[in-house]
């Protein structure tokens, strides 16, 4: 009744293109981004910036990014977590060695550094497919988990990697408490996920998508593998990068090569399995699945009023976890973004069943 | 001389257990075109199980022996990883035919979370022994031939012997039983197989039994040598290069793929870890797999990949 688009005539070509063809879309993207940019801050308490906001957004982002290339472009990798780490230390390393360079430069500096990375390990995809590559990306991670680890340079010196950075501005304003750095990482993932929705419905997204649907006949039709692949890792990686800068900086302000290990990029895929391949919006909410889901489970007993020891509660936690997941696996395996696109179609019709 | 075969032997006897490893992943994405990251923490799961029954059995039923309380463990610790693969199938596989590979993974992944977490649940979560009354002395092999020798524990020599016999068993059974025959044909062609009447769920359950079978042997040697504890599943991680580099596909891969890497492994950390600084062993299967792959993509033993339009 209220989510219908008749009556709403398209009448020029921009109207047609636009992001959202629907007048109560558009609508909705705007409450959405109020609600985010002036309700959240006003109502949120800082705990539940600092433990849900910020992460959320971060990994959301990052989600995106992974969602690109395996979503979109059907590339399996399992070295995105490695990606956030090279995204962090470059842009560390644009922080300490050339002092004066603004907090965002240095992020976006940190991105391309992932760029590079990505594309070299994104190389091996021309020849590589499938499970073979997904495993084979798992020497980025490696790799790149010992490269900082390691050696010196890459860490300014510091011992086992571990770096801190302090004194973050942005044209002046300071970076610190919870509710600026959400501002600032919302302000980063609004741009990020308006860019992504954009390339993915046009000529290179496109690309990709034929791509992943079938890389031998997109190469009969006309599409470059070389091209595809290597923008989509480029890409990706860049989103990734620019993440794993953010979670350095803004949710950490100091971390060690850890922080990004093979869980991370598990957990990267989680999200973008279970928000949903291939959808920008299943980014979003595959990472507040996986970001709340344990601190749910985490709290669980003690609201229950079950007594139970660190140890119990913490392989509970991990068994529930992997249940859930199996769980929403096999209720929806297209992932949440499909439920939100059922429910759309059904709420077009509303409440007439045909 | 001595020192570079003992450094052989002992890449060797890892690269065995790599391969042990590699081999429960086979058998499984061969059946069921399922990679399943499971495996390391099946092993871990199965180990926990030995260890444990072989602790409390004298216990409950006061039993002296401890070769008679091993075995039994052993009984009902493969017992245990017969029903894990019944509910695998039961819960988990049979909701989600012919999704995509990537899903099937993710949902794997889930499962080793599980399992990781029931386990160390139910089994708790402390370091345990598996005590199977192996001789641990080191015996000196040729101290003629080579300056000093050449150092081998029979307890090794012991662990090769089983994962040797344990293979060839494998292999007589899918060559020459009615069950095993198949196996290899849901592996050859699922929807062939099922039109001549093999029951895959059936056939899905025996061979994730198996795979649990070759886990809890894995996990016993394993566990025998180093200890049974949560790090035990992280050497899934260890035995996934080792997968790639022989081919998805194939046994013989796994088996060779295993001490390529298990030798590899050890010679580059001593040999080329002192110039580009230690620990290189982390990545270095997956960089040799990495190398492999590009010159064959489907590994050096599997199907040959023919994409068609």
């Amino acid at each position: 009744m209220f989510y219908r688009e008749n009556g709403q005539f398209k009448t020029s070509y921009r109207a047609d293109q636009q992001i959202f063809p629907v007048r109560q879309d558009r609508i909705a993207v705007l409450v959405l981004l109020a609600l985010a940019f002036i309700a959240v801050p006003l109502l949120a308490s800082e705990y539940l910036l600092r433990a849900v906001g910020i992460p959320f957004l971060i990994l959301s982002l990052a989600a995106l990014g992974l969602n690109l290339l395996v979503g979109y472009c059907g590339q399996v990798s399992l070295g995105s977590g490695g990606f956030m780490a090279v995204g962090a230390y470059t842009a560390y390393n644009v922080f300490v060695r050339l002092p004066g360079v603004p907090l965002v430069v240095a992020l976006l500096l940190g991105g391309l550094g992932a760029t590079a990375v990505g594309l070299l390990f994104g190389l091996p995809s021309l020849r590589i497919k499938g499970l073979y590559l997904a495993v084979a990306t798992l020497a980025a991670q490696f790799f790149i988990d010992w490269a900082f680890l390691r050696i010196p340079w890459f860490t300014h010196g510091s011992s086992s990697g571990s770096v801190n950075v302090s004194g973050l501005t942005v044209l002046g304003l300071p970076i610190e408490t919870p509710v600026q750095k959400y501002l600032f990482c919302l302000a980063l993932v609004a741009v990020f996920a308006l860019a992504a929705r954009n390339l993915v419905r046009g000529h290179i997204g496109r690309a990709w998508m034929a791509m992943r649907d079938m890389d031998v006949a997109a190469a009969v039709i006309g599409i470059r593998p070389v091209h595809a692949k290597l923008s989509a890792f480029a890409v990706s990686s860049f989103f990734v990068g620019v993440a794993g800068a953010l979670w350095g900086f803004v949710h950490l302000g100091s971390w060690e090569p850890a922080a990004f290990n093979i869980d991370r990029s598990f957990q990267l895929l989680f999200m973008v399995i279970i928000g949903g391949l291939g959808s920008v919006a299943g980014s979003f909410f595959g990472a507040a699945f996986i970001v709340v889901l344990p601190i749910v489970l985490d709290q669980a007993p003690a609201w229950l009023g079950l007594p139970m020891s660190t140890a119990l509660s913490s392989h509970l936690t991990l068994m529930v976890f992997g249940a859930l997941i199996v769980f929403f696996l096999i209720v929806e395996p297209h992932g949440l973004a499909r439920l939100w696109s059922t429910a759309r179609e059904k709420l077009r019709l509303w409440p007439f069943p045909h | 001389m001595g020192f570079l075969l003992e450094t052989l032997l002992g890449g060797l006897m890892a690269g065995m257990l790599y391969s042990l490893i590699a081999l429960g992943f086979v058998l499984i994405f061969k059946a069921s075109g399922v990679f399943n990251f499971a495996q390391g923490a099946m092993v871990l799961f199965a180990a926990l199980a030995m260890a444990r029954f072989a602790q409390w059995l004298p216990l409950w039923l006061g039993i002296e022996s401890r070769m008679l309380a091993n075995t039994l463990a052993f009984v009902l610790a493969l017992g245990v990883m017969v029903a894990v693969a019944w509910a695998v199938e039961r819960l988990v596989l049979r909701h989600l035919v012919n999704q995509e590979p990537i899903t099937l993974l993710m949902a794997t992944l889930g499962i080793a979370y599980f399992l990781d977490g029931a386990g160390q649940t139910v089994f708790g979560s402390d370091i345990y022994k598996i005590d199977l009354g192996l001789p641990k002395d080191p015996l000196l092999l040729w101290p003629r031939v080579f300056e000093g020798g050449v150092l081998v524990t029979p307890e090794d020599l012991i662990a090769a012997a089983v994962a040797a016999v344990l293979v060839a068993l494998l292999a007589l059974f899918f060559q020459k039983t009615a069950t095993g025959r198949s196996l290899r044909a849901v592996a050859d062609d699922p929807q062939a197989a099922q039109s001549i009447g093999i029951g895959l769920s059936g056939i899905w359950v025996i061979v994730w039994s198996i795979a649990g079978g070759v886990a809890l042997v894995t996990g016993v040697i394993w566990g025998s040598k180093l200890g049974v504890q949560f790090s035990l599943s992280l050497v899934a991680l260890k035995a996934l290069p080792v997968v790639i580099l022989g081919g998805l596909t194939s046994v013989p891969g796994a088996i060779v793929g295993g001490l390529i890497v298990g030798v590899g492994e050890k010679l580059s950390e001593i040999y080329l870890g002192p110039h580009i600084g230690g620990g290189i062993e982390i990545w270095f299967a997956y960089v040799l797999a990495l190398a492999v792959l590009l010159v064959r993509p489907q590994g050096l033993f599997g199907e040959k990949i023919i994409d068609r339009v």
